[in-house]
């Protein structure tokens, strides 16, 4: 039972990830009719947000240490921090310390910033052109994002690490009655999964009880109407793409202390997003997010080495298979509306 | 009236011959009457340097390529020499390689079978590579190191660390410098039992590809021979990058150690994803729990951070080793790039002189006249003590280092320290060794191409 309740939340986790990322994307075809293939490199441009910052917070210079050597027999020349000489030890450390939660906040200007300059710049040339064109043209765009994160940061992983007092475990069986170190979880993964349901909540918030989202969910059922009634739909659907890159950034710079940032990390996780999009219903919300936590939970049972030593090879098809079966049964998706990507 | 004899047919017939030659690949015509493919001139040689220059082994890659460029560079009478200075063999003397001056192509193998066979074959046929060297991954290495075969060029293999590259999969024209599996395993395992004792339970993580499989029976094999009993094994997807569904169940299998059969991306992951899920703090079977990872990068040490700290693994070599070889090539290398040389920059490096050590010493440059040269050719200075080019295999036998995840570093490149330098003869196993492809293994016939 324990492995059980190990394996949910790990597939909480992990779907946390999968809705965040799914419920940009339906964003940003409910809203623009675009199939955006570039939806994973802005996860993964958030998660290396985290990168930049912590690099900005631990510039340095250098000073001599005649005291010690570098590998060549000079000597060695030590990194003094800014934010330790202007703020102290211990303050300077801390704040370096902090870096991937401060990110959040570096990363929804940043993020809303790429986010308009790709819908702008690029795919807003592309709105009335098949689907087939918007995929290949920002699968491209996403191509290329991926070559300039690794022409300035490498092909390695770069560690990005979850602040100290969150770098801890929880012995969560206690909290279910288990005996102690039965069911032990990584603190900043039970951070993640609340994030990122904060996040949702806003967003369905915002769409929900402000006038912008219930414009925006107008536009999104006839944008031809909402037009004539006089209101610039376009500048708002504008802004949603913005939203969506910075939820995407948002996942992606939480995510970065679970899987280390890598410039490949975008076009891992963006098939299996699509797929959580189409099982969970075209231009879903509620279906994206229900699908997201669904699909994660399904992969993670099927990760278990029992299961695998049973069905060699099921944890890589599982969700395909589940895919196939909703589909099968629920051609539009778990939510899925009349009428979306059916003509 | 002037008669002509051209005629309509015959130019036709001339130009579809003539087109027809310069269609040939380079190694069927030029200098075919050498006997060997892409036999030099005169003035250069050309060597191809195929590094994964794009793809996830980028950063090694890179390594490769600086290395390269510097060994062409010593061999070529620039800079200090590096290991020319130290190399036990003196025929090297900084005019090239007999006399030629050496100059090179470079080709992206992607870290991809299809692409870096597609890379090697266009800098053999279009560049008129005599020698083909690099890679950083054993899948490359394999299907690189069979199309030299076939094309009949020497191939000089980089970080490739699956038993099958000079096991099953050894070919006449292809050597190894880099350590293998089975010798991580008979390194490491005596120092395991010696840090954590005898009676361990271990549970494997293993990548599900070649070099996976040969790491996992390697270390099984040698772990078990010092009594440790394996408790499950697991195969993980080369893709994958969060490992806590299969770190998860760990803790709670009857293990007591978990190794890390990782490389690259996945070994930064799960160790990070092993730390996080507090398997380094933990408890099991009345022990602390410990986690191992068989071959280490320092490249991928610094992508693991802090994880890395007190892990045991082992390492082809190490910019700390104080030997005169290693001093000498870390300051050529540390001069020219400002930071010391990875485990790869110095195996390729080393493979490139060995090449031209064994070119000078056979006098040729034909592939099966340079193989002769280097098969049971013994040598010293080249940064890991005595080393052997074995004959039966074309794999080198040397001492191999076990290390550690540096608790204290000084800088971003001091995270790993060597606890014990394994003496070769430990590590050294029969051609037929059962995981080396038993006794169906053989070189086949060294094949000097056109």
């Amino acid at each position: 039972m324990d492995q059980i309740i190990v394996q949910i939340l790990n597939g909480l986790d992990k779907g946390s990830a999968y809705a965040l990322i799914a419920l940009g994307l339906t964003l940003i075809f409910g809203t623009l009719g675009v199939v955006n293939f570039a939806h994973g490199a802005l996860f993964m441009m958030g998660a290396f947000c985290s990168v930049v910052l912590s690099r900005i917070l631990s510039s340095s210079y250098k000073v001599v240490d005649e005291s010690q050597t570098d590998f060549l027999g000079n000597p060695l020349q030590v990194d003094v921090f800014y934010v330790q000489d202007w703020f102290g030890d211990a303050a300077g450390a801390t704040i370096m310390d902090w870096a991937v939660p401060l990110a959040i906040l570096f990363s929804i200007p940043v993020m809303i910033f790429i986010g308009f300059a790709m819908e702008r710049g690029l795919i807003k040339h592309f709105y009335k052109r098949p689907h087939a064109d918007q995929i290949l043209v920002t699968f491209g765009l996403a191509i290329v994002l991926g070559e300039v994160i690794k022409y300035y940061f490498g092909a390695n992983p770069i560690q990005s690490p979850a602040p100290e007092a969150l770098s801890g475990r929880v012995d969560f069986g206690q909290w279910l009655g288990y005996g102690p170190n039965t069911i032990i979880y990584p603190m900043w993964r039970l951070v993640y999964f609340f994030f990122s349901a904060a996040i949702i909540a806003g967003v369905f918030a915002f769409l929900q009880f402000t006038t912008f989202g219930m414009v925006v969910r107008a536009g999104m059922a006839d944008r031809e109407t909402v037009g004539l009634l006089g209101i610039d739909i376009d500048k708002r659907f504008t802004f949603m793409f913005g939203l969506a890159a910075a939820v995407a950034g948002m996942a992606g710079v939480m995510y970065a202390p679970i899987v280390s940032p890598t410039y490949t990390m975008g076009m891992d996780w963006l098939v299996l997003s699509f797929v959580v999009v189409v099982v969970g219903g075209m231009g879903s919300l509620p279906g994206a997010v229900l699908a997201g936590f669904m699909l994660g939970i399904i992969e993670s049972f099927a990760s278990m080495p029992a299961v695998v030593d049973l069905l060699p090879g099921i944890n890589q098809i599982i969700i395909y298979l589940v895919a196939i079966v909703i589909l099968l049964t629920r051609p539009r998706g778990l939510m899925g509306r009349k009428g979306v990507m059916e003509d | 009236m002037s008669k002509s004899n051209f005629t309509r047919r015959g130019v036709l017939k001339t130009s579809a011959l003539g087109a027809g030659a310069l269609a040939l690949p380079q190694y069927l015509r030029a200098d075919g009457h050498a006997g060997f493919t892409n036999a030099p001139g005169d003035s250069e040689v050309v060597l191809g340097f195929n590094v994964p220059q794009t793809g996830p082994y980028a950063d090694e890659g890179a390594d490769e390529l600086r290395a390269y460029e510097l060994a062409v560079e010593h061999l070529n009478g620039g800079g200090d020499g590096g290991m020319l200075n130290t190399f036990s063999s003196k025929v090297l003397d900084g005019t090239g390689i007999l006399g030629r001056e050496v100059k090179y192509v470079t080709g992206d193998t992607q870290t991809k079978s299809d692409a870096a066979r597609a890379s090697a074959r266009s800098m053999i046929e279009k560049d008129g590579a005599i020698m083909i060297t690099g890679g950083s991954s054993s899948g490359v290495a394999v299907a690189v190191q069979a199309l030299c075969q076939e094309a009949g060029v020497i191939f000089m293999a980089g970080l490739t660390h699956s038993n099958d590259t000079t096991g099953k999969d050894r070919k006449a024209n292809g050597f190894r410098h880099f350590f293998n599996s089975y010798m991580t395993g008979a390194a490491l395992a005596p120092v395991l039992a010696a840090n954590y004792g005898t009676d361990r339970k271990a549970y494997h993580l293993t990548a599900d590809y070649n070099w996976g499989y040969t790491t996992e029976e390697a270390i099984r094999a040698s772990t078990e021979a010092v009594g440790w009993e394996t408790v499950n094994t697991v195969k993980t997807p080369l893709t994958q990058t969060d490992f806590s569904s299969y770190i998860a169940p760990v803790l709670n299998s009857g293990a007591d150690v978990l190794v890390l059969n990782h490389y690259g991306g996945n070994m930064v992951n799960s160790l990070t994803n092993a730390v996080q899920f507090g398997l380094k703090e933990a408890q099991a079977n009345g022990q602390n729990f410990e986690i191992v990872v068989p071959l280490y990068s320092r490249l991928m040490a610094r992508g693991a951070g802090e994880n890395v700290k007190g892990i045991f693994g082992s390492t082809n070599w190490h910019w700390s080793l104080q030997d005169e070889g290693s001093q000498a090539f870390v300051r050529s290398f540390g001069t020219k790039y400002g930071f010391p040389p990875s485990q790869a920059a110095h195996t390729t490096y080393v493979q490139t002189l060995l090449y031209a050590d064994a070119v000078t010493r056979a006098g040729s440059f034909a592939p099966c006249a340079v193989a002769e040269a280097l098969e049971d050719y013994e040598f010293d200075g080249l940064g890991n003590g005595k080393t052997l080019y074995r004959g039966d295999d074309h794999q080198c036998f040397k001492d191999v280092l076990v290390v550690k995840g540096k608790e204290n570093p000084t800088s971003e490149f001091d995270l790993l320290e060597v606890v014990e330098v394994t003496p070769v003869d430990q590590v050294m196993y029969s051609p037929d060794h059962p995981q080396m492809g038993g006794a169906d293994a053989s070189l086949g016939e060294c094949n000097n191409g056109a």
